[in-house]
């Protein structure tokens, strides 16, 4: 049936006899609905008109040639014909698209995702909650396996974005709630009051120079180094405009100083300004909120973060940054010396169900073998030791990488994992176990002892992901409609998603699948208006509206995965609320019909999947 | 022969488009054979299945039921299956104090890579459901026009 001429037969069919509906016996739905109904489009009848009776995988394929196979593949037929009766003629749903994009997150994924919506035509908004974009990359010294400085190929994408004449950038501004649905969202955003005219500021640094509050730990330094009150977060900062950090200026603390702004040549310093509440109309949402690391207090074992002398795998970091606090040379926060004995812990916190990240954190391995290859490098005659798991360098030129550190730069790998580590006559002592050695003790003296913390989930992204509504996993990373073939989606039509906040990943993923989700938007973006297939539920309507079936009661709401239930408000002339009405957006909805089983007062059906329809079928059965 | 053993059920099994549906169609890509009795009932997802279904196939002579869907977690729409098994933790009650046998009616979890489990399934229930015999309880009860 489904070649040619079988797809003719019917299309004369119906134009011969005008059928009013066609059931097609043949094989799966699964397989050729779309062809049949297309045929019957074709042939000028509604193809949500025509069913298909599946005789094939579910009855002539199962059972052998025999009468009780007849009789079902005669009540298959027989109960799609009752159905079919009652289909009502359905139409596609357009939805318009609001073709700009916002992009959640400047660090690297996120400005991928920007850049690649963008340099596509489209209009992208790309919103950062600290004062520069960058994230985490801009944090690093090199990057595996190749040992490229980070902040050599990052910042020209970064200035790339701020030059973009089709993105606007908002920086130190979260995204505070975002409504609507696919195509059609709008996002609040609030621009926090940076105390700084961004158009007058030349990006000078006097008022920084001038503030007399220096003392501050840098986040970018990962607390390492000092920052003022009034600061920029990096030399490179995109933008290079400063902001004040009124929680820490004496002026807005104390109510006198002021320093800054006698000090700025532009006038650009303004203390009254106040945070700037933004909506804006947006069609797809990429969120790429990237993730953190836990902080070295996490571990008691490992003193709780009371040794200055251990630090996370972020911090080891800045120190080995021509950018960092000691200019990149080696030299531990204690007391400035160069370490001779570096101790790196892979695995710290991941692959660890007792401390409740069950999950391998994935960037460790690589990262912690170039940690120990760039000590080595930089002080040649230092000893770096590495505790680990297992070493998993999965990805292309990274297990090679892995062996040159092992190999070339002589890094010491120890197969065990670290019960303590300890003061001992005023040196750390790390006492862990060899594995390969029978589960032999091993204490080995260190300078410096760098945890490879696990990456978690940013604070407050559960609560990011309430805001959005997409669905988030037991540890807070947001979750992939489906963890195979739909890894950039979220449940919810139109959000993207990007980077480390799904998961730990490292830097080619990342922006991998940042373009991944660009791509997704801007096919989405092809055209002006969605089509959608019918298969969406419908609340009884009569007219007059207040006599709907419709009770108000929302258990719909409570049932919907999908947040597509909305309120309306049936008013009478004088403008009084007569009743509130349940309604189903039909941008949101997906079509599973929860909300139909769960309406008390039968108000709400799903269009193809009738109650008509579907005790049509029953009654048929037994007729 | 008993005709218990020579009763052959009518069983009306109630299972969603992504999961089950599609098993069943690979049990039949796979040539897999299983009993006859089986009425398959297309829904979107197992959350749509309204309960009131159930009583009216069973009142108009089912003799038993087969709610099949997702897996827990892998629910198509996400969240339906829990729903439609949150609702029939509530239902089951009720139909219990109406005098329905609970046994006839079935849950499975049938994912669409479970062709083989799909004919298991449907081999045990017309088993078990044979072995119970023709349900007339309701049907008897609806004749009297009691229900």
């Amino acid at each position: 049936m489904c070649s040619d001429p079988g797809q003719n037969m019917i299309k004369s069919a119906i134009k011969e006899k005008n059928l009013t509906g066609v059931v097609v016996a043949a094989c799966s739905p699964r397989m050729h609905e779309p062809t049949f109904r297309r045929a019957c489009a074709e042939a000028g009848l509604n193809p949500f008109l025509c069913e298909m009776a599946n005789l094939r995988e579910q009855c002539s394929w199962v059972h052998p040639r025999t009468d009780a196979t007849t009789e079902k593949a005669i009540d298959i037929v027989s109960m799609l014909v009752a159905k079919v009766k009652r289909n009502a003629p359905l139409f596609p749903i357009k939805v318009p698209v609001t073709r700009t994009a916002l992009v959640i997150g400047g660090g690297i994924a996120g400005i991928q995702s920007a850049l690649d919506i963008a340099n596509a035509g489209r209009q992208v908004v790309l919103v950062e909650r600290e004062p520069s974009i960058g994230g985490h990359m801009s944090q690093l010294s090199e990057t595996f396996p190749t040992l490229d400085c980070s902040q050599c190929i990052l910042t020209p994408r970064m200035v790339e974005v701020a030059q973009h004449p089709n993105i606007t950038l908002h920086t130190y501004a979260e995204v505070e709630s975002l409504s609507g649905f696919i195509g059609n969202f709008t996002a609040r955003i609030r621009k926090k009051a940076r105390s700084i005219d961004e158009r007058s500021c030349t990006g000078c640094g006097e008022c920084v120079t001038a503030c007399p509050i220096k003392k501050i730990p840098s986040e970018f330094n990962a607390g390492l180094g000092l920052r003022s009150a009034i600061y920029v977060p990096f030399p490179q900062a995109v933008p290079n405009k400063p902001v004040i950090d009124r929680g820490r200026c004496t002026y807005f603390q104390k109510g006198k100083c002021r320093f800054c702004e006698t000090k700025c040549p532009a006038k650009a310093i303004r203390f009254d300004q106040q945070d700037e509440i933004l909506d804006i109309a947006v069609g797809a949402v990429v969120v790429s909120t990237g993730f953190t690391v836990v902080e070295t207090s996490f571990f008691p074992e490992y003193g709780y973060g009371l040794y200055k002398d251990v630090i996370t795998g972020l911090q080891f970091e800045r120190l080995l940054s021509a950018s960092g606090p000691t200019l990149g040379e080696v030299r531990r926060p204690s007391d400035g010396k160069t370490p001779k004995n570096v101790v790196f812990l892979a695995c710290a916190g991941s692959r660890d169900p007792a401390k409740g990240i069950e999950y391998c954190s994935k960037i460790c391995c690589m990262y912690t073998a170039k940690h120990a290859m760039l000590y080595r490098h930089k002080v040649p005659d230092g000893d770096a030791t590495v505790f680990y798991m297992d070493i998993r360098a999965a990805g292309k030129g990274y297990d090679e990488f892995v062996r040159r550190a092992i190999e070339d730069d002589e890094v010491r790998y120890i197969r065990g994992r670290v019960s303590r580590v300890f003061e001992r006559q005023g040196k750390l002592v790390v006492k862990g176990a060899d594995t390969l050695l029978g589960g032999q003790q091993v204490e080995i003296e260190a300078d410096l002892v760098v945890l490879a913390s696990a990456a978690v989930a940013n604070p407050g992204a559960e609560e990011l992901a309430q805001r959005l509504h997409v669905s988030y996993d037991g540890h807070s990373f947001f979750s992939e409609a489906h963890p195979k073939l739909r890894p950039v989606e979220t449940n919810s039509a139109g959000i993207f998603l990007a980077g480390a906040c799904q998961a730990p990943k490292d830097i080619p993923e990342s922006v991998g699948q940042a373009s991944a989700a660009a791509s997704k938007v801007v096919g989405l973006f092809s055209c002006e208006e969605l089509t959608r297939e019918p298969v969406i539920a419908v609340v009884n309507r009569t007219a007059p509206p207040a006599y709907s079936t419709c009770a108000g009661c929302f258990m719909c709401r409570s049932a919907c995965p999908f947040n597509a239930i909305e309120s309306e408000e049936i008013k009478g002339r004088d403008g009084q609320i007569l009743k509130t009405l349940a309604r189903v957006n039909p941008g949101l909805c997906q079509g599973c019909g929860t909300c139909v089983a769960f309406c008390r007062s039968k108000a709400i059906d799903l269009q193809g999947f009738t109650h008509e329809q579907m005790y049509a079928q029953v009654m048929d059965l037994f007729a | 022969m008993t005709t218990e053993l020579t009763f052959e059920p009518k069983i009306v099994a109630f299972v969603c488009n992504w999961c089950t549906y599609a098993g069943a169609d690979l049990t039949g890509t796979s040539r897999i054979a299983y009993a006859s009795n089986v009425r398959i009932m297309r829904f979107p997802c197992t959350g749509r299945i309204d309960y009131n279904l159930v009583l009216k196939a069973l009142e108009q002579g089912a003799d038993g039921i087969l709610i099949s869907g997702c897996h827990p977690n892998d629910c198509h729409y996400s969240t339906g299956n829990f729903h439609a098994r949150r609702r029939w933790v509530v239902f089951r009650h009720m139909m219990e104090y109406m005098g329905f046998d609970l046994r006839r009616v079935k849950f499975a979890w049938v994912s669409a890579a479970e062709g083989a489990k799909w004919a298991e399934v449907v081999n045990t229930t017309v088993r078990e459901i044979r072995e119970l015999g023709p349900a007339t309880e309701y049907t008897e009860l609806h004749r009297k026009g009691v229900a």
